[in-house]
């Protein structure tokens, strides 16, 4: 970390700084990915450029001639969240070095997992190795949702989409879901985290640690979807809470490679009796709907087996990184 | 769009959205609108951090709480997260 002063707000510090992602995106009702980046732009600390993947998100912010955009925003094609702010960077370095930008500004490169987990990957790991100074948020919505919920590198095992159907052949995704963030911290990055809406506080101050970082910084944002998980809307931040509470999704912090457990998964597994079962998680989510058929229980069975396996490993590698 | 804007020979190549999505109600697009009760409400802000929309606003100066709802979408979070239950969906005719 190069700041030694650690950014301390409220939550009435939040709410009253003006919206960057403003009102008025076309997103579903409910949508989890849009309250992440009405969120994330609430801890910019000054001049930022955002530049996006295509996505839901880019769809929604940008219908012509509208923008919810309130500072600079650039999108160009699906692969290239990384690959612009790389291009970003070293103009501002060129513009810095001939005198026509003096101050520091930030920049985000945001992408969905359709564009980190697929498509983007290269773009990002060559932009990471080159060390550009960028924050990667992704948010993780498990799905391609604005082409019409297709699986992605990012679905879970035994999720149900329109590639992937439920039925007699095969209970959903049967591949597991890429471990992205295990891939990124392989870089030798300084900051690596995980974060979910729910858990706002948490979120907002990784996104400040991740600009502070003079490099390139990861974020991998966990962000519910009510359209393509085929859930209530009401219960999108639940099931960012749940998902952490569950462990399917905990959340972490890696600074320079060393590793911690953030609050609330750290309250977890402090105390490993308030750990819920996955089935609290997917209970409700129409895309898991058919795992709850006798049939289909060893796949139940399996997300708990492999969750548990996920979690054991993780605590195992906070434990020998301390 | 109105006959002032322009036509797609006049916009520059790479696109430049130039109005601002807040003269876009989306507050019409729901069935079911949050009301308070101003008796359970203890100003958390829980509602206001997690509304997608940002149709819920602080205002420090006042020291209240306003929903906005030319663009509430009526998804029904910030009724299913408030802490002390204040918040109920109901159907605007109610």
């Amino acid at each position: 970390m190069t700041t030694t002063q650690e950014w301390k707000f409220t939550a009435k510090d939040i709410a009253a700084k003006p919206d960057l992602f403003l009102s008025g995106h076309r997103a579903c009702a409910g949508c989890g990915p849009a309250g992440v980046l009405r969120l994330i732009m609430k801890a910019t600390r000054g001049p930022t450029i955002v530049t996006e993947a295509t996505g839901c998100m880019e769809v929604v912010s940008s219908i012509y001639p509208y923008t919810s955009w309130a500072l600079p925003w650039l999108h160009t094609a699906f692969e290239t969240a990384a690959a612009n702010a790389a291009g970003i960077d070293a103009a501002l370095k060129a513009m810095r070095r001939k005198g026509k930008a003096k101050q520091h500004i930030d920049i985000i490169a945001l992408a969905g997992d359709g564009g980190t987990y697929d498509i983007g990957l290269q773009a990002l790991s060559g932009a990471v190795e080159r060390g550009h100074d960028f924050l990667f948020v992704l948010y993780d919505n498990e799905g391609y949702m604005n082409t019409g919920i297709q699986r992605s590198g990012g679905t879970p095992i035994g999720a149900a989409t329109t590639t992937t159907p439920a039925g007699k052949v095969i209970p959903g995704k049967i591949e597991k879901k890429k471990p992205i963030t295990e891939i990124m911290l392989a870089h030798e990055m300084e900051y690596v985290a995980t974060a979910t809406p729910y858990y706002w506080k948490d979120m907002l101050t990784k996104v400040r640690k991740g600009l502070e970082v003079e490099g390139p910084a990861f974020l991998h944002v966990f962000a519910p979807c009510p359209r393509g998980w085929r859930s209530e809307p009401a219960k999108t931040m639940e099931y960012a809470k749940l998902a952490v509470e569950s462990c399917v999704f905990p959340v972490w912090e890696a600074i320079n490679g060393k590793r911690q457990l953030s609050i609330p998964s750290k309250l977890i597994a402090l105390a490993p009796q308030k750990k819920k079962p996955v089935k609290d998680y997917l209970a409700g989510q129409g895309r898991f709907r058919h795992l709850f058929t006798p049939q289909n229980k060893h796949v139940l069975d399996e997300i708990q087996r492999l969750t548990d396996e996920r979690w054991q490993r993780l605590l195992q590698k906070c434990e020998s990184s301390v | 769009m109105s006959s002032k804007e322009k036509g797609w020979k006049e916009i520059s190549i790479a696109g430049v959205c130039s109005k601002s999505s807040v003269g876009f109600m989306t507050g019409d697009w729901k069935t079911y609108m949050p009301v308070r009760d101003l008796e359970k409400c203890t100003t958390c802000l829980t509602c206001v951090m997690l509304c997608p929309e940002g149709a819920i606003k602080w205002r420090p100066e006042m020291g209240k709480i306003e929903f906005d709802f030319s663009f509430c979408k009526g998804c029904g979070i910030c009724a299913n997260e408030c802490p002390t239950k204040a918040i109920a969906m109901k159907l605007p005719e109610e």
